[in-house]
């Protein structure tokens, strides 16, 4: 199908929005009515036709508004991109990894040409056209990591692996859950997440690295993560959360339907060809309740799942003031009937909403 | 004196330990304030024959038992900022075989220790001991401007004026714990400020 990119901001008028194929292909993130901490790890290797799974790095109708959105944060805050100096080479490494899959995956959109070192790279939905000689920085306008990164929807940790530790020594990271890559830039796999509660003490760091380690050419793996955000922010970092902080003070029982929207990260991981690193590139899929509740297996399972997580992680992930309300509105669309496994919406075959 | 014992924490805080001799070609102790006491304990001639001790006092009156320890060599740098350029070269003249002792506050100790990493020594190899204040140094998140020796939480960004609570994550290239805004979803609720550790 021929994809058509919606003109829409992520911030002031906030006029981000999804369509109907948007809603039905969202990555809901619970498969069972609860909700803890798991590796929850699976081989990336496609998925279901026009779902988020299907393709290596998916492209849907929000690509170009957020390349405009990366960019405009860039521009504010260059250090939102940085990459320590080994890490070159794995930029080039991620460079030709998106560059090949995107020009296999949507040769409608992009394309790659390539002879011997000479690369020619086009880029229909953003108007770019360049020639570059691969692995000389010199003949592109930014380091490669950057340069590929600012066409690429999620943000890119780029994971050196050395010590039997990965460590986070590059990155563009422009859509995160509050967290700051100029903060966290060095840090080893245990350190970064060190303010993660429960998660330690449950063993899920140790065994989610040991299963990093050992992802291998060619078998990337992904899994899903997930948090809440008051207006369609991508934005959500620590470097400007004295302003975008008081908005989760804006809601109402009347626009909570429309302004709280479930944040879903698309996480994968690629072994990367010549610099073994890591990359982790971790895409942001945004769904106002509104638009969740439309089905009706997520509405009753998203009430039980908020209503029943421990206060902790409700509290880690920053909607603990507005659970209350969460609930009130939610619990509309939870009429107790069971659910089936998994994390798809069954439209045809869950029965509707009895009210 | 009797060291503080940290509450223990997460994993990106710093944990110290107690310095110890260790075989090596040269030593470089790199201490503040109370961070003197450690060394002097640590004193042994032949170890002060291969030593160069870099003191900055912060108002304490070590300086002179230091130095009769006999250390080959000897500075008192009248802050870090002004003993920096004498760390580096120091860390670039070294040759294998080299011990780093650093010694007294976290910021002192963070801030050395990001300069011998940079020289190529593994941050896991360099000694540490705390002594003395336990105020930290903190990089405010928004405007990234580091506030020294803060003692109390929450606490005013000496640069941005915004109220930050003191969080323990840590990082070792800032040399800094992260600061960030008390109030940003409630504006001018902020807290009373009482000691970190109290």
């Amino acid at each position: 199908m021929t994809l058509q990119f919606n003109d829409e901001t992520f911030r002031e008028d906030y006029s981000f929005h999804n369509s109907q194929r948007a809603i039905n292909r969202f990555p809901f993130p619970f498969d069972k009515d609860s909700y803890m901490y798991a590796v929850n790890m699976e081989q990336h290797r496609g998925g279901p036709a026009d779902s988020v799974y299907e393709k290596r790095f998916d492209v849907d109708e929000h690509y170009v508004s957020e390349m405009r959105d990366r960019a405009l944060v860039l521009a504010d805050d260059p250090l939102r991109c940085q990459s320590l100096p080994h890490m070159t080479l794995a930029g080039w490494d991620l460079l030709e990894l998106i560059m090949v899959s995107k020009s296999e995956d949507y040769p409608d959109l992009f394309q790659l040409h390539r002879n011997g070192d000479q690369w020619h790279w086009i880029n229909k939905p953003l108007g770019i056209d360049d020639t570059f000689t691969f692995m000389d920085e010199t003949t592109l306008p930014y380091g490669p990591m950057e340069y590929i990164t600012r066409q690429a929807q999620g943000d890119f940790c780029v994971l050196d692996q050395r010590d039997d530790n990965l460590w986070m020594d590059a990155g563009t990271v422009t859509t995160q859950a509050d967290w700051s890559l100029d903060f966290d830039i060095g840090m080893n796999f245990f350190e970064w997440h060190a303010p993660v509660p429960l998660a330690h003490e449950k063993g899920i760091f140790v065994r989610a690295l040991k299963f990093l380690l050992n992802i291998q050419q060619g078998a990337p793996a992904r899994r899903l993560n997930w948090t809440m955000t008051v207006n369609p922010l991508l934005d959500t970092s620590p470097e400007n959360y004295h302003k975008w902080g008081v908005q989760k003070g804006t809601i109402t029982p009347e626009n909570i339907g429309a302004k709280q929207h479930l944040r879903v990260e698309l996480q994968t991981f690629y072994r990367l060809p010549r610099s073994n690193a890591l990359v982790f590139p971790i895409r942001c899929y945004l769904c106002a309740f509104q638009d969740i509740v439309t089905m009706p297996k997520w509405g009753r399972r998203l009430h039980r799942v908020i209503r029943d997580l421990p206060e902790e992680l409700a509290t880690y992930k920053g909607f603990i003031d507005n659970r209350p309300m969460m609930l009130d509105y939610l619990s509309k669309f939870d009429d107790g009937l069971p659910t089936s496994n998994g994390i798809w919406p069954e439209k045809d075959s869950e029965p509707p909403l009895q009210v | 004196m009797s060291k503080f014992q940290f509450p223990p924490s997460i994993i990106s805080r710093p944990v110290y330990g107690t310095l110890e001799a260790r075989a090596g070609k040269q030593h470089l102790m790199i201490a503040d304030a109370e961070g003197a006491e450690a060394l002097l304990d640590l004193a042994a001639p032949e170890l002060m024959a291969r030593s160069h001790i870099i003191f900055i006092s912060r108002g304490t009156d070590y300086a002179e038992r230091l130095k009769a320890l006999s250390p080959q060599q000897f500075y008192e740098g009248p802050t870090y900022a002004a003993s920096v350029s004498r760390i580096r070269r120091v860390l670039q003249d070294a040759h294998m075989g080299l011990q780093v002792y650093l010694a007294g506050t976290e910021g002192l100790m963070g801030q050395a220790q990001n300069e011998a990493m940079q020289a190529g020594i593994p941050h896991t190899a360099i000694q540490t001991e705390h002594r003395g204040s336990t105020a930290r140094r903190m990089q405010c998140v928004h405007c990234k401007g580091i506030t020294e020796d803060v003692a109390i939480d929450p606490f005013q960004c000496a640069h941005c004026g915004l109220n930050l609570f003191v969080r323990d994550h840590y990082s070792r290239r800032l040399a800094a714990y992260q600061g960030v805004c008390i109030d940003a979803e409630d504006p001018g609720n902020v807290p009373a400020a009482k000691g970190i550790y109290e």
